[in-house]
């Protein structure tokens, strides 16, 4: 199989201008013919165990700016421990992890989430002891750039349902509710990629669907988006490339209409 | 026994029930939040009597002694949390009891080699060197109502602290999901030096503004550090809340106890102990 690699990053204007017209229209263009090719996220050759076991062998990963990948593999293959490698909450034993073009392999990951990484955990990860609105402004923070797009009142205007339990424990809103509270939560950090573990798991259809399309509005606002679920159709749609794991190995990596158009690839590799 | 009488025994016993809130504030924070058990957290009681003692004397000002001392306290906390304590939140409890009852040990030696081992007495500040006479022939003390104030002050502040500012949400998080944190962009081990820190630092001060109530001796720590776990578990491990409460109630029990079962004074605030966890196991504010 083929490792779709990217070539490497290539400079974006930075600095004052930023927000200028200029740059907002090279964007513009840039999202229309497909992402940025600015690497956020390239992972290298990563090795990561769980005691003994030898969970990933050499994995190579890319995510580029704004770029929504979606990445599959049966439950075992992998696909948290490469994004837990990742974000430094797993040491890989071998490999390197750069994040906006910095080493960060042996950072701690609150100084990764700082160069701009969002994390949806499985699981959800919300703060049971804390209240919604807690659960959300103890996260505020500007963006790598200082951008400030994302704030409480967007949030709660993306969530009205939140806006609804403010006072509410974390513990005590339905399952829908606290993986609205997660992402949002995430948002409110002025994320350039948010990585999304089994956002709409243990859902109900329609609520599953609501988190869909936010995770639509995410991806338009022009956020990366790196998305792990079981619903492969829904991602596939969704994701500009997808990478499929088999027991810790990069099988796939490429456009998603390559793997959703190939049934045998399909069958050999998620069993569907 | 009169009105004045019990009114004096309440401010007494309030008085030191919020002192005990003091040290065991630290404690349970320590432990709700980073999971140690401190068993050294008495001896910074200690250090810091021994620090307003030494530099009362130098000075002559037990104001400046403290101005100097809490600054000192705040950085051996972080400096013991930076070098011994962060190698102990993955570990088990056995090695934090064993390294904190080595530390006990290494203040006790260390204390004796800087400070000796008599018994000291700090003068009460001039200022606050006054009592309100209550009846003809009793009187309260003005310091003793002082340090009331400022406990409850220092209790307040750290209310609003927790419940109510940023770094608090930050520190409860933690205390929920160290991993989480860490992945909104948050320095979990900063807030832990920063924890622990204020809890040396409030352990401290507490042995310094009781130091001219009590004499300053060897060992002062031990009993301290035993009714602390006493209130820390009454109120509930981690609850700060429960803490509050736990030391008043203590307080309350000691001082009366001592007057009106003085034969068993020693054994009440284990009886309140032992009738709490019957009732509530987890302490009065605890989580299950």
């Amino acid at each position: 199989m083929a490792e779709h690699r990217s070539p490497p990053p290539s400079p974006r204007p930075e600095g004052g201008g930023d927000h200028g017209s200029l740059s907002s229209q090279a964007e513009t263009v840039q999202s229309r013919g497909g992402p940025s090719t600015e690497l956020i996220l390239d992972a290298n050759g990563l090795h990561s165990f769980y005691g003994a076991s030898h969970i990933l062998h050499g994995v190579d990963f890319t995510v580029k700016k704004g770029e929504t990948i979606g990445l599959m593999g049966r439950n075992g293959m992998g696909k948290t421990t490469l994004i837990k490698s990742m974000l430094g909450l797993v040491r890989p034993r071998q490999g390197s992890v750069r994040v906006r073009g910095v080493d960060m392999t042996h950072a701690a990951p609150h100084a990764i989430a700082r160069r701009g990484i969002a994390y949806v955990p499985e699981g959800r990860g919300i703060f049971p002891n804390l209240s919604v609105r807690e659960n959300l402004i103890m996260a505020a923070r500007a963006g790598v750039d200082g951008r400030r797009e994302w704030d409480y009142e967007r949030v709660l205007h993306t969530f009205p349902r939140l806006g609804e339990r403010l006072a509410n424990g974390g513990a005590q809103l339905s399952g829908g509710e606290q993986q609205m509270l997660t992402i949002g939560r995430a948002l409110m950090t002025n994320p350039d990629l948010l990585i999304l573990d089994e956002a709409t798991e243990g859902l109900a259809p329609l609520i599953a669907k609501e988190i869909w399309s936010i995770i639509k509005t995410i991806r338009a606002s022009g956020i990366a988006t790196l998305i792990v679920d079981k619903n492969y159709g829904a991602v596939m749609a969704l994701a500009d490339r997808s990478v499929v794991l088999v027991k810790g190995r990069v099988v796939f990596a490429g456009e998603s209409a390559e793997l959703s158009g190939n049934q045998e690839l399909m069958h050999r590799f998620l069993g569907v | 026994m009169d009105l004045a009488f019990i009114l004096i025994q309440l401010l007494n016993g309030l008085q030191y029930g919020l002192l005990l809130f003091l040290v065991s504030s630290g404690l349970t924070l320590v432990f709700g939040i980073m999971g140690i058990i401190n068993l050294a957290h008495g001896s910074f009681y200690m250090v810091g009597a021994y620090l307003a003692w030494s530099l009362a004397s130098m000075t002559g000002n037990l104001a400046t002694a403290i101005a100097i001392a809490i600054p000192l306290t705040v950085v051996l906390g972080m400096a013991l949390e930076k070098l011994l304590f962060r190698q102990l939140y993955t570990r088990d409890h056995l090695y934090q009891v064993l390294l904190t009852y080595g530390l006990i040990l290494v203040f006790e030696e260390l204390r004796s080699i800087i400070w000796g081992d008599d018994v000291h007495g700090v003068a009460v500040p001039a200022l606050l060197n006054a009592s309100i006479p209550l009846t003809e022939n009793l009187s309260y003390p003005v310091y003793r109502l002082a340090i009331s104030g400022v406990c409850l002050l220092l209790a307040l502040a750290l209310y609003l602290l927790i419940q109510k500012t940023r770094l608090g949400m930050m520190i409860r998080a933690g205390a929920s999901n160290r991993d989480m944190v860490q992945s909104l962009g948050i320095d979990i081990k900063l807030i832990y030096t920063l924890v622990f820190a204020m809890g040396v630092a409030l352990a401290a001060f507490a042995g310094m503004i009781n130091a001219p109530l009590s004499s300053v001796t060897p060992n002062m720590g031990s009993h301290v550090l035993i009714i602390c776990f006493v209130v820390v578990v009454i109120g509930g491990i981690g609850s700060v809340k429960g803490a509050m409460a736990a030391s008043l109630m203590i307080g309350l029990a000691e001082t009366f106890g001592q007057v009106l079962v003085p034969d068993f004074a020693g054994m009440i605030v284990y009886v309140l102990m032992a009738v709490v966890l019957v009732w509530r196991p987890e302490g009065l504010f605890g989580r299950k």
